[in-house]
């Protein structure tokens, strides 16, 4: 199990072959240095016990402090090599989660809390970091010094040495055991961090309405639940690692005290000598540190191979929307936009949002569409630059079907205003740039003006140096509508698709945008929901969506004269009107 | 005003006083803690017997050929071993347990005081870094509490002891030994003063990250749209890297100072064997004492080779608690440290008395801004966008301290006013919609547990919401998600005003409420509203006049000032802001206006009727 889930993990290792290679060869060698003292120590004790002289004794001394010099050299090496990599694997793989979000789909980032992902790319990645790197060094170099150690031991006794490691199946196997009710725990765990992240994510993103409506106490108390449960949770992995570390020392103590009681006996009878005696005792304090610290990296690997297997749930989901695999050469667009019978559902089995919309809008034209909340206007125009794919029908771009153009080239063409606009927190310069790839000052000032922005952004004392704060939240709704619409003017789109642009703008500011849009994108293809009839008028035609269907289309005079839902929703505007005038 | 809480922190010595407040959130598990200091002790005395035992089985045992004592000896230590190994367990188990409830309580500490601070302080700071403070930095500390703070005090205890047996078996051994000490002060010196800084850059970076990650998630919509993945991955590679070059120089210096006090120890046994051997040549000292003081040294330098680890917990932590104390030491809101003044309920009379307000410095959004709103009264708000219609209510409901003059509710100051009271006698539909992931009934709702079902629905038919449930196949008990993503603009606006109307508010504010509703929706609203809000005050916010056109008054705003204040008929006549603005609105319909009108009030319409209708039908 663990294998499986660290399996993705190999093909960022071999990304750093040699400096592992490397590092390995300091770890034998620091190990080899190490493991030397005890045997220096024996030779200094046996020579005690036959009367050497003191020249010979600092001969020994200077001996200890030059092996653990060299050794120390290495060992710096070592963890400099080894724990560097195991951070740069760390960068490689965090920047590999992101590109791969880049790469998910709305509907992908709907279903998944922020603040789950958020712990993904930060908690788990950490451990699975602490795997790479302190839980491979102590891996490696339990590994080697235990070989060396028992090697060095069945040398000096094997009788003795094969006592001394009786204890070792027993842990083996009630580690084992203990290892995969580990993952679990913590895999219980660490998906509880991440419901925490999201509801602390969720508490201060909506800070506001939590002020608003008094329900600080309330989320307070909704913390404390799952916090609590949160230690719960981590207490029930106490539980099992908690007793690692423990059980581990009583192992090694075991050995020891193995050695103890036969080896003194061994020196009894005469088998081996007192110095023998000693330094098998000092190989068996050397394991006693590897051994404990194996308790460690099990505890580690299991951590890390919990947190991988989450983070390779987000690596190995498919990304819904990409290129298609035979994709048609294009650099421009000329803007002809055709649906045919289109079907779309949010989640497979549920009813349609749109249920069979055809309609071709030609290129240089202007579409309004109109219709009641939830009609699927929204639904609608996301399909347009590839935000959603239809789930039935075709959509044309150009006469081509939508999927075989490059994703790049077509959002490249597209210039689009959500209806709930989204702006970082950025500069208001930054924010309106990210509609063109490489952009000059002066055309973030024509879409600014375009978009009826400048006068406002003068007035501000840092100009397009302003910060706006996350989701632009120190500007006023208006200001935030246009900096979106300055963003998807800049790039000059032949597809402008405005969804309800103007919702928060002043009519005499949306009566200035509107014409300053038709001015400055005269040849490209208009997309515009919107719920004010007045700015609909002008439309070359006008589609009435009603529960996912077009009910109505045409022009604004057709339409009047067809006396239908149109005719109606224009009427009741003029009722409220004339009753103002009565 | 709240700032933008840095992330520098100016790197003065203060670890001490950090840590003396950081121990502070021990105080509540004292009994815990000394419990398991207790359990150290003893573990660290069983710890000093393995070595002893082994002197004892060389000296009197081995060297004199006697296996039956030795038999005795080993029965001991593995007694030693299995009380040593229940101990252990034990100790971890309860260190374990209050490191987890210190983390809760921080967590706790750390939630409820954000929940108090102004909102200006959210303003600047994204809630990515927020965040941080609450799960990664708290995090950061668990290892502190659980395995740091306590095996510290066990590790002291045990050189404690092992100095303690050194100098009663050789004080003069003992002090060579010792002699080692200062370097490894020194060592530890030093490194400290070059690690400090690196691990709160490392804070300071993952808080960025984290940061970034919150915005870009949420925001990835939009950064596919514009095609701008490659820019934002360059953004964040470099972030990235950067906290990567954080850790990458500790590491330098950690790699650095671990071997250095291998080597220390190393010089302890050198001389050791050095001046202990001489001592053993000249038979001042027995051979077993030697080598159960070269066994003691070695054990000396694990608890100090530990401690040397330990200090990377410990400066990591001292790293996080600072940012966390940063935020623990803000001031909260004014608002929420007010007496509450028990008042009748609200009655719905709102004035504003020369109210001058500015965000930042003396940037004014409003100047001067006067007006009254009676009792039963519905005001409406109108003016280009950016004039400081939202700023205006941003006063009323104490989210922003006005700068000056004063704003009275029913002739009280609402600085008086217990914050949390004057908000819960306000209904406030926000220009910004947020819902909380979780159920359409609970968003409803919103910790209201005293709202019956069947008021619910209710609230959810006057605001045309229930056709949208009941399409839904869970209904009420459908999860809308993150800031209610499944849910089209225009019907997170519904459910918002129904949220709004559940609290039965006395003064009710609309911010563009309906701003994405289509205007059919919206006339049958309002008729409902007419009806609820009989007798209520409400202020009504919006750019479509035809939302407004009933008001009682109209208040029109411009650049921060009020330029017009009267009915519609009033302002019409006036033929200013106000008329260009309806004439603009108006202006096609009546170009146009041709049709034959059925004349009456609103409630007559078509529409309403139908509604009525079916009402009576039901
Ligand atoms: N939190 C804030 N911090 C700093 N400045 C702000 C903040 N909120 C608003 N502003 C600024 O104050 C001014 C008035 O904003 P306000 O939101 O009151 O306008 P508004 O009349 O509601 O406009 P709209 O009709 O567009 O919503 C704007 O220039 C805006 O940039
Ligand atoms: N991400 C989503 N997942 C599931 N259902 C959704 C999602 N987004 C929208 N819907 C549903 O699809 C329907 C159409 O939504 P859409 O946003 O297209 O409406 P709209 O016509 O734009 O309305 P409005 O005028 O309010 O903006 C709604 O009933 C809504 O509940
Ligand atoms: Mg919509
Ligand atoms: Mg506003």
């Amino acid at each position: 199990m663990i294998l499986k889930e660290l399996s993705p993990l190999f093909s960022y290792l071999s990304k750093h072959k040699k400096g592992i290679a490397v590092g390995c060869v300091w770890l034998i060698l620091t190990n080899c240095f190490v493991l030397s003292l005890p045997w220096v120590l024996k030779y200094a004790i046996d020579g005690l016990k036959g009367g050497i002289n003191s020249r010979a004794l600092s001969f020994y001394a200077s001996l200890i402090l030059a092996v653990s010099l060299v050794a120390g050299v290495f060992r710096f090496l070592m963890r400099r090599g080894l724990i560097g990599i195991s951070r740069k694997i760390e960068y490689d793989l965090r920047n590999d989660f992101f590109r791969h979000l880049q790469r998910l789909s709305p509907s992908y980032f709907n279903r998944t809390p922020t603040g789950d992902l958020m712990s993904r790319a930060t908690n788990d990645l950490d451990a699975v970091r602490m795997l790479l790197g302190p839980g491979l060094l102590n891996l490696f170099n339990t590994i080697i010094i235990s070989i060396t150690a028992v090697s060095l031991m069945i040398y000096i006794d094997p009788w003795l040495s094969l006592y001394s490691l009786i204890p070792l199946p027993f842990l083996s196997l009630i580690i084992n055991r203990m290892g995969k009710e580990l993952y679990w725990r913590f895999e219980r765990v660490q998906a509880h961090y991440s419901r925490l992240s999201a509801q602390v994510q969720e508490n201060f993103a909506g800070i506001r309405v939590v002020k608003a409506y008094g329900q600080e106490s309330d989320q307070i108390k909704r913390f404390r639940r799952s916090n609590l449960e949160f230690v719960s949770k981590n207490m029930s992995l106490v539980k099992i690692w908690g007793f690692f570390l423990p059980l581990m020392l009583l192992f090694s103590g075991m050995g020891m005290l193995i050695v103890l009681w036969l080896g003194g006996k061994a020196v009894i009878v005469n088998r081996i000598t007192l110095g023998e005696f000693v330094a098998f005792n000092g190989y068996l304090i050397m394991l006693v540190w590897p051994i404990t610290a194996l308790g460690w990296v099990l505890n580690l690997f299991q951590r890390g191979a919990t947190s991988m297997g989450r983070i390779s749930q987000i690596l190995q989901q498919k990304p819904d929307i990409s290129n298609a695999s035979h994709p048609i050469r294009v650099t421009s667009l000329r803007g002809e936009i055709e649906l045919r019978n289109v079907i779309f559902a949010y989640e497979e089995n549920s009813e349609p949002v749109l249920k069979g919309i055809s309609l071709k809008i030609p290129p240089g034209s202007t579409l309004a569409i109109v219709g009641p909340t939830g009609s699927g206007k929204s639904t609608l125009v996301n399909l347009i630059p590839r935000l959603y794919d239809p789930t039935g029908g075709s959509l044309l771009i150009d006469g081509t079907d939508i999927r075989r153009i490059p994703l790049k080239i077509l959002r490249r063409h597209i210039g689009y205003v959500p209806q709930e606009g989204f702006l970082f927190s950025d500069t208001i310069r930054e924010n309106i740039a990210l509609g063109k790839i490489s952009f000059k000052e002066d055309e973030v000032m024509a879409a600014a003006s375009a978009s009826q922005i400048l006068e406002d952004i003068n007035h501000f004392p840092r100009k397009f140096l302003t910060q706006t704060g996350e989701r632009g939240i120190t500007l006023s709704g208006g200001q935030k509508q246009r900096v979106g619409l300055a963003r998807a003017l800049i790039a000059n789109p032949r597809i402008l698709i405005l969804d309800d642009p103007f919702s928060q703008v002043d009519t005499s500011t949306e009566e200035a945008i509107w014409k300053s849009i038709r001015e400055k994108t005269a040849g490209s293809t208009k997309i515009l929901v919107t719920h004010r009839i007045s700015s609909v008028r002008d439309a070359d035609r006008i589609i009435v969506l009603s529960g996912g269907k077009i009910v109505e289309e045409g022009t604004h005079k057709e339409l009047l004269a067809r006396k239908g839902t149109y005719a109606e929703l224009y009427r009741k505007q003029l009722i409220r009107q004339e009753l103002e005038e009565l | 005003m709240h700032g933008y809480v840095s992330d520098e922190i100016a790197g003065k010595a203060y670890d001490s006083r950090l840590m003396r407040r950081l121990l502070q959130y021990l105080a509540p598990y004292k009994i815990q803690v000394v419990f398991s200091l207790l359990l150290l002790l003893l573990i660290s005395l069983l710890q000093l017997v393995g070595p002893y035992l082994t002197k004892i089985a060389i000296d009197r045992y081995i060297s004199h050929g006697i296996s039956s004592g030795l038999n005795r000896i080993a029965l001991l230590f593995f007694f030693v071993l299995l009380v040593a190994f229940i101990l252990r367990f034990l100790q971890t188990y309860i260190m374990e347990w209050v490191g987890q409830r210190i983390m809760h309580d921080l967590r706790m500490n750390i939630f409820s005081h954000m929940q108090q601070l102004p909102l200006s302080f959210f303003d600047q700071n994204p809630v990515g870094r927020l965040m941080t403070r609450v799960t990664t930095d708290v995090q950061v500390l668990n290892e502190l509490f659980s395995s740091g703070v306590v095996t510290i005090f066990g590790d002291i205890f045990t050189l404690a002891g092992i100095i303690l047996v050194l100098f009663i078996m050789n004080w003069k051994l003992s002090l060579v030994t010792l002699s080692v000490v200062p370097l490894l002060f020194y060592a530890t010196l030093l490194f400290r003063k070059k690690v400090r800084s690196s691990f709160r850059l490392i804070r300071k970076r993952i808080a960025r990250i984290n940061a970034f990650l919150q915005e870009n998630i949420s925001g990835m919509w939009v950064v596919q749209l514009f095609s701008q993945e490659a820019k934002k991955f360059r953004q964040f590679a470099h972030i990235n890297w950067q906290y990567c070059q954080a850790y990458l120089k500790t590491i330098f210096y950690y790699a650095l100072f671990f071997p250095a006090v291998e080597f220390i120890s190393a010089l302890a046994i050198a001389m050791i064997i050095w001046y202990g051997g001489s001592q053993v040549l000249g038979a001042t000292l027995s051979l077993g004492a030697l080598v159960a003081f070269i066994q003691y040294a070695e054990r000396f330098f694990y608890p100090i080779r530990d401690l040397s680890e330990k200090y990377n917990i410990l400066q990591s932590a001292m790293a996080a608690s600072e940012r966390i104390f940063n935020i623990l030491d803000l001031a909260v809101d004014e608002s929420y440290q007010q007496v509450p003044r028990q008042l009748p309920p609200l009655k719905g009379k709102v004035e504003f008395r020369n109210v001058w307000f500015a965000y930042q410095g003396e940037e004014w959004v409003l100047e001067d801004i006067s007006f009254t709103v009676n009792k039963g009264e519905k005001v409406a708000i109108v003016g280009a966008t950016g004039a400081g219609k939202t700023s205006i209510i941003n006063l009323l409901t104490r989210f922003y301290q006005k700068n000056r003059g004063r704003i009275l509710i029913d002739g009280i100051d609402i600085e008086e006013l217990d914050a949390g009271w004057l908000r819960s006698q306000i209904g406030l539909i926000m220009q910004d919609v947020f819902l909380f992931s979780g159920s359409v009934e609970e968003n409803l709702r919103l910790g209201n547990l005293e709202l019956g079902q069947a008021r619910l629905e209710e609230l959810s038919r006057y605001v045309h919401l229930d056709q949208f449930i009941s399409q839904f196949p869970r209904g009420y008990q459908t999860d809308v998600r993150e800031r209610g993503s499944i849910l089209s603009a225009g019907q997170k606006q519904l459910l918002a005003f129904a949220r709004a109307l559940a609290r039965n508010p006395q003064l009710l504010i609309l911010d563009e409420a309906t701003s994405n509703i289509d205007p059919q929706t919206e006339l049958l609203i309002q008729e409902a509203l007419l009806k609820l809000m009989d007798g209520r005050t409400s202020i009504i916010i919006a750019h479509r006049l035809s939302t407004i056109q009933n008001a009682d008054k109209i208040i029109v705003i411009h650049k921060g000032k009020i330029r017009e204040m009267g009915t519609h008929e009033e302002l019409l006549a006036q033929k200013q802001i106000y008329y260009m603005l309806y004439q603009i609105q108006y202006k096609d319909q009546k170009r146009l206006a041709p049709l034959p009108l059925a004349t009456g009030n609103p409630s007559t319409n078509p529409a309403s009727e139908k509604r009525k209708k079916k009402e009576d039908s039901k």
